[in-house]
């Protein structure tokens, strides 16, 4: 468990120097990510075993990780009642668009690619 | 009150101790009434939990710098968490591989459909440009989202609640959009709500299917990837 833990952060810690002496404009947990999957996928073997247990962990309560910034709402009341239609606005109708849009491509594509193999099968 | 009683409340009050405490009932208290209904999706634990906080904040008086102290413990993992991403990544890599050209070319229409929806819509409806450049990143998950609105001149700050209500969006009305474009694809469904809304849309896919919950963990970590690289350029080409 522990190894696993350290070996998230050590992922994390090194993917926040490398955007801090790089001045790349990605975040560091991103690179941590790609260093972590780089590692599963070239080194399977070395991974501490219960690296997935943790990770599963972590992920299994993602959705309550995101409450203490939500409650921030709190700091930006006046802003969000002045400003409140393009805000909502964006949030909803920007949201849902979004997963139509996104959704529709990926359906079109699914066909589309399908086909294709299905071409160059006979 | 008692001056005992008061005595415990002033320092339980300023304690992150409480504060953790809360934050985890709270989405506990959630959870349970999201399960006891049957699960509605209006009923997001995540909602239930801030709109619990911020009552509670606001009836006691406490300001947020205070609460966070507490609440920060949780925060911090949303880091770790990002990079657990790579777990699902890797286990479900033959299935993505598969599907690896229709998931580039969905991710980018997707990518800069959530940006340009975002800003449009605050553009058209007469918002400030302070809130514009704040809801630009809406659709990546928060830590990369704060990033991009510091970089780019927004308030890092309102980012970060404009993600998560972007999330619960996602997670509310996701699946009623998709049936009703009758997407019934796992992985097209995994892909718009981990494009659009991010950390908590994946939640919410991956409780329903696995390969669903897989190909949004891909879509909200490139997305992160792809507007992080994407969006700075683009303001600053338009400015």
């Amino acid at each position: 468990m522990l190894g696993s833990l350290t070996l998230i952060l050590i992922c994390q810690l090194i993917g926040e120097i490398i955007t801090r002496l790089t001045k790349i404009p990605v975040p560091g947990p991103v690179i941590g990510m790609i260093l972590l999957f780089c590692g599963l996928v070239f080194f399977p073997r070395r991974m501490p075993s219960e690296v997935e247990t943790v990770g599963g962990f972590l992920l299994r309560y993602l959705a309550l990780l995101f409450v203490p910034a939500g409650v921030g709402v709190i700091t930006h009341l006046d802003l969000l009642m002045k400003s409140w239609a393009p805000i909502s606005g964006a949030i909803i109708i920007g949201t849902l668009a979004t997963i139509a849009i996104t959704g529709l491509v990926m359906k079109f594509l699914n066909r589309r690619f399908a086909c294709a193999h299905e071409e160059a099968r006979q | 009150m008692s001056a005992e009683m008061q005595q415990v409340w002033v320092y339980l009050s300023t304690s992150p101790l409480l504060w953790l405490t809360l934050t985890l009932i709270a989405y506990q208290i959630g959870t349970w009434v999201f399960r006891r209904l049957d699960c509605p999706p209006l009923l997001n634990p995540v909602l239930t939990a801030i709109i619990l906080l911020v009552v509670l904040l606001k009836v006691s008086g406490i300001d947020y710098q205070t609460y966070f102290r507490g609440a920060q413990f949780i925060h911090f993992l949303l880091g770790p968490a990002t990079v657990a991403l790579a777990i699902p990544l890797y286990r479900e890599m033959e299935v993505i591989r598969k599907s690896f050209i229709p998931i580039i070319i969905t991710l980018a229409v997707g990518s800069v459909a959530a940006i340009i929806s975002a800003v449009g819509i605050v553009w058209a409806l007469g918002g400030e440009k302070i809130i514009l450049l704040s809801v630009a990143p809406k659709s990546v998950t928060t830590p990369i989202a704060m990033g991009i609105s510091e970089q780019i001149g927004g308030l890092p700050s309102l980012t970060a609640v404009v993600v998560v209500l972007t999330g619960i969006t996602g997670a509310v009305g996701g699946d009623f959009i998709l049936n009703l474009l009758r997407i019934n694809d796992d992985n097209a469904r995994g892909m718009a709500l981990g494009v659009a809304s991010h950390g908590i849309g994946t939640a919410h896919a991956i409780q329903k299917s696995r390969v669903a919950g897989a190909f949004s963990a891909l879509a909200m970590a490139l997305n992160g990837l792809f507007t992080a690289l994407l969006l700075p350029v683009l303001v600053h080409l338009l400015q």
